[in-house]
């Protein structure tokens, strides 16, 4: 039977305290830092999904986000060699346009896992859309993502059946050259799109499975706010108990990753023989019935409420809108642009740069990045094996914090660190919060954004303090 | 392989005065320089068989010379970081001992205050091998020394408090030198608190911890020394000269521990071997080493083998590098008062140099001085350009 096997989430290290977005707002929403977008978000949450499975065993990714980092170029690609995926007789595909694409391609790589098109598919959907600055959305948007393993060999939760609704509707939209989401007035948002599709997708599947909603232990799906979200619960008629908590006011409503953001927190909690309701909203609304077998022997090291819990909070408005390019800011002292970086460079270092590939000496053993041709120490010519670091951590061996050089937030913290298992490099520290850097302080690897110019995006690995240190 | 002591004199040298030349071009600065060389060397244009250029960012290939028509001679542009200008005296001087050619210019020139920002450009075509991509992050100049500073603190367990003080004290003798010298861009005393208070830069090292950015050039006259008798009594000698390029070892290499740079070992080792020096910190009566930051300078007493591993901030605080010390270091102010025109520096030192060996440094004059050092380094850990020159007094 195919199922969910593993899942991980990903909620960025800050959070903007709303009272700093407007007076008397209170409560804060996940945003991404300067250096995140819905794909590194999405690489993290794929990371953290597929922790102790073999790589090699995943044989497809599909993506859903609102919010690509190009339009024409497919991102679940990207993903997947920054995830050290196969290329290989491997289904990429990227699903957009709605919120409700997450569960679209959750369904998608379901059908393909059971169709035997596949035998493994990550899913990620991740989001990170920007409210334009003083509208309500501002107080409801969050960054954030959720990877799901979907896969045909034993797992413990299953996705029993389905039932989606198209729904053409202009509600909530974007035009492909808008960066900020649009909305109709809120009354008819509601009453014609989100209270109307959501339960006639909920109720088509239910009818389809001889199920009420006493037959679910829990309920989790899409809200546009907090009060929208209790609101459809009672519409469902489910008790609160059976409600999956929306996350407004901690982290936010992150788009095509919300409804899956909100599984991945309710199957932490599930026990065996639950049956748990999903459905999204967008254009439609897809509704997924998944039930609990057996034990789940996958839950993810980092629970949401970790990543509830481990934040910097951003009190600083204009900081905010630097990071998101809605204002310009001086950012270290003055320099020419940052010319871009060459196409075929980028190229020709995927391995170095996005799969993160270090260089094994076979003579000596000697661990090296960048990568070199002849070994440093023995200097055996072109006997290299590839050596992955990215899901390695490190030690901090020595370090700064730069004021001087332009960097979107200064200070840039940068420093050296020694690999576990071998291999030392310099890398850029992000997401440090109020964390004290120390020679000795471990840190684990974290895909992120250099920069942007001319049109490419330049992406690299940084590393960060450990971000759940208190679990070690 | 053969020494080059006592094959290549320089007999003229000439040098700008370092600052922001706003109305001076590249080529006016390298005009100024090369006939204040050809007036001290009491020759002419004419008789420069072939020239060397030494610029980081300045003009390709001959023509950084152009303006002083030279006819048609071959001209070779050198460009290794920091150690541009000494590796062009370098590569001059081996032409020289080859007997290739008998009188030879080697010019040092940098033009940084047209770039239009503070600091040195951290992209092509200074550094290709770390940005030509653009793909990886940079590490920028201060953060590479800053690295050093936190580390060789904590190795051998100093306060990083204490270390900076030190770092602080350097500056401060720097400045003061500076403020003897005519030539240099800044000429202002400092004290110890105001290096402390100064603007961060990269932590630990603050604005007065770091040089600053300059328009200078230098020119050098090399021949051999039976050809320089006839122009002048007081030439001075090449004793032995000194270049190491990084082989990667440091950043990668777990095992590299902060505290040296083998690039300066390896380029004093042959400096020292081939001027026969076997006691630096005795045998060198003054020294110009390399400043760019003041941990640079610090780390590098041990390097050129000055002070011991981990004491050299005892000598620092002894006062053992100062004017009146038992080895000045930067009598002229260093690159603390001159700022760094990367090709300009090198050939700027040995000009400090020249003048400290044949008596005519004024107000900084080191007494007695028969030997001097001169040190550049410029790149990174495991990818830096070394260079150490030492030069004597004909009767040295």
């Amino acid at each position: 039977m195919v199922g969910i096997h593993s899942w991980g989430l990903y909620v960025p290290f800050w959070r903007l305290d709303l009272g700093c977005v407007r007076k008397g707002l209170k409560g804060e929403r996940a945003v991404a830092n300067f250096d995140e977008d819905s794909l590194t978000m999405g690489v993290a949450a794929g990371i953290n999904c597929l922790k102790g499975i073999d790589r090699g065993s995943v044989d497809g990714l599909f993506f859903a986000s609102t919010t690509f980092p190009y339009k024409e170029k497919q991102a679940s690609v990207l993903a997947a060699t920054a995830l050290d995926l196969p290329t290989n007789n491997f289904l990429t595909a990227d699903f957009g346009n709605s919120l409700r694409s997450g569960t679209t391609a959750l369904l998608a790589a379901f059908n393909a896992v059971a169709a035997g098109t596949a035998k493994q598919i990550l899913v990620i959907a991740s989001d990170m859309r920007i409210p334009m600055s003083g509208s309500d959305l501002e107080q409801e948007i969050g960054d954030g993502a959720a990877a799901f393993l979907i896969s045909s060999a034993d797992s413990g939760v299953m996705i029993r059946d389905s039932y989606s609704i198209a729904d053409e509707i202009l509600d909530i939209w974007r035009t492909d050259e808008d960066k900020f989401v649009r909305s109709w007035e809120e009354r008819f948002n509601l009453d014609q799109g989100y209270f109307r599709v959501l339960p006639k997708a909920v109720s088509g599947l239910m009818q389809k499975n001889n199920i009420t909603g006493k037959d679910l232990s829990k309920a989790v799906f899409y809200g546009p706010n907090k009060r929208r979200h209790a609101e459809m619960g009672k519409r469902l008629g489910l008790t609160p108990e059976q409600v999956e908590p929306s996350l407004f006011g901690l982290i936010g409503d992150t788009g095509a990753a919300s409804t899956l953001m909100m599984l991945a927190s309710a199957l932490e909690k599930a026990e065996p023989g639950d049956r748990i309701l999903t459905a999204s909203y967008g254009n439609g609304s897809d509704s997924l019935l998944i039930e609990v077998e057996g034990d789940i022997d996958q839950r993810p090291q980092s629970s949401m409420q970790a990543y509830v819990t481990s934040k910097g909070v951003l009190q600083d408005y204009v900081r905010y809108l630097h990071w998101r390019g809605l204002i310009d800011r001086v950012t270290g002292r003055r320099r020419p642009p940052i010319p871009s970086p060459s196409a075929s460079c980028i190229w020709r270092e995927t391995d170095q740069n996005i799969r993160f590939y270090a260089a094994r000496c076979r003579k000596c053993d000697t661990i090296q990045y960048p990568p070199n041709r002849i070994c440093f120490n023995c200097h055996t010519k072109d006997e290299m094996d590839a050596h992955r670091l990215s899901d390695k951590e490190a030690e901090l061996n020595t370090f700064t914090e730069d004021y001087a050089t332009p960097n979107p937030d200064p200070p840039l913290a940068l420093g050296v660190v020694d690999f576990d298992g071998g291999g030392r490099t310099s890398l850029y520290i992000t997401d440090k919060g109020d964390k004290k850097l120390a020679i000795g302080m471990r840190v684990e690897m974290t895909f992120r954004k250099l920069f942007t110019t001319e049109g490419i995006h330049n992406y690299t690995w940084k590393c960060e303090p450990l971000r759940f240190s208190e679990e070690k | 392989m053969e020494s080059i002591k006592d094959r290549v004199a320089i007999i003229g040298m000439g040098c700008t005065k370092f600052g922001e030349h706003w109305e001076k071009s590249f080529h006016d600065l390298v005009i100024d320089s090369c006939y204040q060389a050809f007036e001290d060397a009491g020759i002419g244009p004419n008789d420069v068989q072939a020239a060397w250029i030494g610029t980081n960012n300045g003009y390709h290939r001959g023509t950084g010379l152009m303006p002083l028509h030279l006819a048609n001679i071959p001209i070779t542009r050198i460009e290794n970081a920091c150690a541009t200008g000494t590796d062009a005296i370098r590569n001059a001087a081996y032409a020289v001992a080859a007997g290739v050619y008998d009188i030879v210019l080697v010019s040092g020139v940098e033009k940084t205050k047209d770039y239009g920002f503070s600091g040195l450009p951290v992209s092509p075509p200074s550094y290709p091998e770390m940005a030509m991509s653009q793909t990886r992050p940079a590490v920028p100049m201060p953060s590479q020394f800053a690295l050093m500073a936190n580390r060789y603190f904590h190795h051998y367990g100093i306060d990083p408090k204490q270390g900076k003080i030190s770092l602080a004290k350097i500056s401060v003798k720097n400045h003061h030198n500076g403020t003897l010298n005519p030539l240099a861009h800044m000429r202002k005393e400092i004290t110890v608190e105001q290096v402390l208070k100064a603007p961060m830069i990269a932590k630990p090292l603050g604005l007065l911890d770091c040089c600053g950015v300059s328009d200078g050039a230098a020119a050098a006259i090399l021949t051999r020394p039976e050809i320089a008798e006839r122009y002048r009594d007081d030439y001075i000698l090449i004793k032995g000269l000194g270049v190491a390029c990084g082989d990667e070892y440091a950043q990668t290499n777990p095992d590299y521990n902060w505290t040296y740079w083998k690039e300066n070992i390896v380029a004093a080792d042959r400096a020292y071997k081939e001027a026969g020096i076997t006691n630096p910190r005795e045998q060198i009566d003054v020294a110009e080493v390399h400043d760019c930051f003041t941990i640079n300078e610090l780390l590098s007493y041990e390097d050129l083998g000055f002070s011991p591993r981990g004491k050299a901030s005892d000598d620092v605080d002894s006062g053992f590098f100062e004017l009146d010390g038992g080895l000045p270091v930067n009598p002229d102010g260093g690159l603390k008062s001159f700022g760094h025109p990367i090709g300009a520096s090198g050939i700027r030192m040995i000009y400090e140099i020249y003048l400290q060996l044949r008596g005519e440094a004024g107000p900084r004059q080191v007494s007695d001085a028969k030997t001097g050092l001169i040190h550049n380094i410029g790149g990174w850990p495991g990818a830096f350009t070394s260079a150490v020159g030492i030069f004597g007094r004909r009767e040295a």
